[in-house]
């Protein structure tokens, strides 16, 4: 039997394969299957519904979130459109499933395919422009595919929106909070999974050459252009997926939703997360949907507290102010974001006390 | 006839302002290259501090102008002070991302203020301002921007031109690293031109309002529309803004009065793509971009 490996005091790495190793420690593997076992068995059972219907959306940020920190993170081409291509997921869904009746188990691959090509369409912009111009073009991107959802109304429905059937999988009916749980965790852990292991390949490390040097990337043989629009095209593909899944979810969508507000929300949360960082991610988006609840918690007890009857404090105005403090905060004194603290905490159990 | 006339004055007036809006934006990104998402927000809270000085402070009309020129002077100032000024060096996307942060930041604060309702000032622009030359109707708020739009721009001209100020800020735009050897004060150009950037947004947040009426979302949407303007205009030229903002006005009316009012708001956006892909400086931007 191999010996279980413990974290040294320092860093012994001998190979460069040893980079690569997905859990550094048996113990780190350990945990992480402690993590999925307690997520899928524990969880679902102790919270209350409503929590179970946080838990729930959180799964599904999480999955976007982490396409977006493809993108942005380790490819340094800043999206300001993701919000619109989530919303392309959800009304490709729709479309897929009430148009032309496809099962549930396809339309969401399907509809993360659909959101890929849009987004290499808008990526296209990527292979002349770089930095600003870039998030400029997404930005138009963001409007542009807002203004078609809601018009083209012979196909999204307009202001109507699309309501979707009630998905099944292998024959069993998947309704309620619960059932919703399994599947999107069950997606969300696929898609971690293929993110960790896609930053371990040739296409992850050229993301990463392209970030920190395009030119230098291009020297190296990495074909530039093909690489952006293939990160645009990963990042929709997560975006949709999770479109796919919140329009199910759900059940009926309307293009509302989909604004500069939730792209601007979904680089939050990577920011605030770590940008580049897989655990970032999931942090960020931890982080910014417990935000917005406990301030949902907040405008309600001050609303229901009385006396208060006459102040009229909306929920939205406050929402918006904590998100961009927050934002605006981490970036001014911790813009490697949660994940960057983690690491912190971390490295300070496994030096102690010889901390230097 | 008439109706070509009067969507071209109007294009013209809504051009104008959006290229009143846009210089302020283009001042910041040519002295710091920093693309303020900020900016629409700015230019509300000159239109709100105006609107709360002249309605609820009672002051009058020209003492209100004033004060809210210093107020947005001054917002401008503390915004590049605590905000900006720890980011410098930094990577774009932090830098980006602290103005789109501060834009929700704004935003949210003035939504907790004022609310989303629309409200309007209390009138004081003389009839006699309006042109009524046969067909040809011009209501007296767009003979004010024009009036007021054409003031600045030549004020700026000459600040830019002549003050020393004014050429500190260009000799920043045009090298950093010599102006700084040569003895000019980086740091306060960086701060200067986001104050005025903030005044010249406040003023063409008032004049916005005047025009239509005054709600936090739909001024801090102009910020968003600057964008068209100034890359089609040239991200690093002012003459190009104003002019840009011409051709995006005159755009956005001809779509609205001709093709569908819904297609409006989205056809700067789709002219932004095609600019972008065809010529990303712009008319009388500095042709800079690398293709990598």
């Amino acid at each position: 039997m191999k010996t279980l490996r413990f974290r040294p005091c320092g860093n012994f790495k001998v190979q460069y394969r040893e980079e690569l190793n997905v859990f550094e420690t048996d113990f780190g593997r350990l945990w992480a299957a402690v993590g999925i076992v307690v997520l899928f068995a524990v969880v679902p059972w102790v919270v209350t519904p409503y929590l179970l219907y946080v838990v729930n959306l959180i799964g599904i940020s999480i999955i976007a979130a982490l396409g977006l920190n493809i993108l942005v993170g380790s490819t340094g081409l800043i999206s300001l459109g993701h919000g619109a291509f989530f919303g392309v997921g959800a009304y490709s869904a729709g479309i897929l499933a009430v148009t032309y009746g496809i099962p549930f188990l396809a339309v969401v691959p399907l509809a993360g395919l659909v959101t890929a090509v849009v987004g290499m369409i808008f990526g296209i912009p990527s292979g002349r422009l770089k930095g600003l111009y870039l998030t400029i073009a997404t930005l138009a991107g963001q409007f542009i595919i807002e203004y078609v959802l809601v018009h083209w109304e012979s196909v999204t429905g307009g202001t109507m929106g699309l309501t979707l059937p009630a998905p099944s999988l292998f024959g069993v009916a998947i309704a309620g909070d619960l059932s919703f749980f399994y599947v999107i965790y069950a997606t969300a852990v696929v898609m971690v999974f293929a993110a960790v292991n896609l930053m371990r390949t040739r296409y992850g490390r050229a993301f990463v050459a392209i970030r920190d040097n395009d030119r230098a990337a291009e020297g190296m043989g990495i074909p530039i252009f093909r690489y952006k629009l293939l990160s645009f095209a990963v990042s929709s593909f997560y975006a949709g997926v999770a479109g796919a899944l919140w329009g199910y979810y759900m059940i009926s969508i309307t293009a509302e939703p989909f604004t500069l507000g939730l792209s601007v929300e979904y680089i939050a949360m990577i920011i605030i997360g770590g940008l580049g960082s897989i655990p970032g991610a999931i942090f960020g988006t931890v982080f910014i949907t417990l935000l917005n609840e406990g301030l949902r918690w907040v405008t309600d007890t001050i609303m229901n507290m009385g006396g208060l009857a006459g102040v009229e404090l909306t929920m939205a105005p406050l929402r918006e102010f904590v998100f961009g403090l927050a934002i605006v905060l981490f970036i001014l004194f911790e813009p490697r974001g949660l994940a960057e603290v983690w690491r912190i905490i971390r490295s300070n159990f496994k030096l102690w006390p010889f901390s230097y | 006839m008439d109706f070509f006339i009067q969507l071209l004055i109007n294009g013209i007036s809504i051009g104008f302002l959006y290229g009143l809006s846009a210089m302020g934006f283009v001042m910041i990104f040519k002295s710091s290259s920093v693309l303020n998402f900020a900016h629409g927000e700015v230019l509300a809270f000159g239109a709100f501090l105006f609107l709360a000085l002249v309605t609820w402070a009672q002051l009058p009309i020209w003492l209100g102008f004033l004060v809210t020129l210093a107020g947005s002077f001054i917002l401008g100032f503390v915004i590049e002070r605590i905000f900006l000024r720890p980011l410098i060096g930094e990577p774009l996307i932090y830098v980006i991302m602290l103005t789109v942060g501060l834009a929700a930041m704004f935003k949210g604060g003035m939504l907790l203020v004022w609310g989303g309702n629309l409200y309007t000032y209390p009138d004081f622009l003389p009839e006699g301002l309006g042109i009524s030359w046969g067909i040809i109707q011009v209501p007296p708020v767009y003979v004010a921007a024009v009036i007021i739009g054409s003031l600045f721009l030549l004020m700026f001209g000459l600040f830019f031109k002549f003050s020393s100020q004014g050429i500190y800020m260009r000799s920043v735009a045009d090298n950093q690293t010599a102006a700084l050897s040569l003895g000019v004060h980086v740091r306060r150009v960086f701060a200067l031109s986001w104050a005025i950037a903030a005044m010249v947004a406040g003023i063409s947040g008032i004049v916005l309002g005047i025009i239509n009426g005054i709600t936090v979302h739909e001024l801090s949407s102009v910020g968003l529309k600057v964008f068209p303007v100034v890359i089609l205009g040239g991200l690093d030229s002012i003459g190009g803004a104003i002019i840009g903002g011409l051709i995006i006005g005159l755009l956005e009316t001809f779509t609205g009065g001709y093709l569908s009012p819904s297609l409006r708001d989205v056809v700067p956006y789709i002219a932004l793509v095609f600019i972008l892909l065809v010529k990303p400086y712009g008319l009388f931007g500095l042709a800079e971009i690398e293709r990598v």
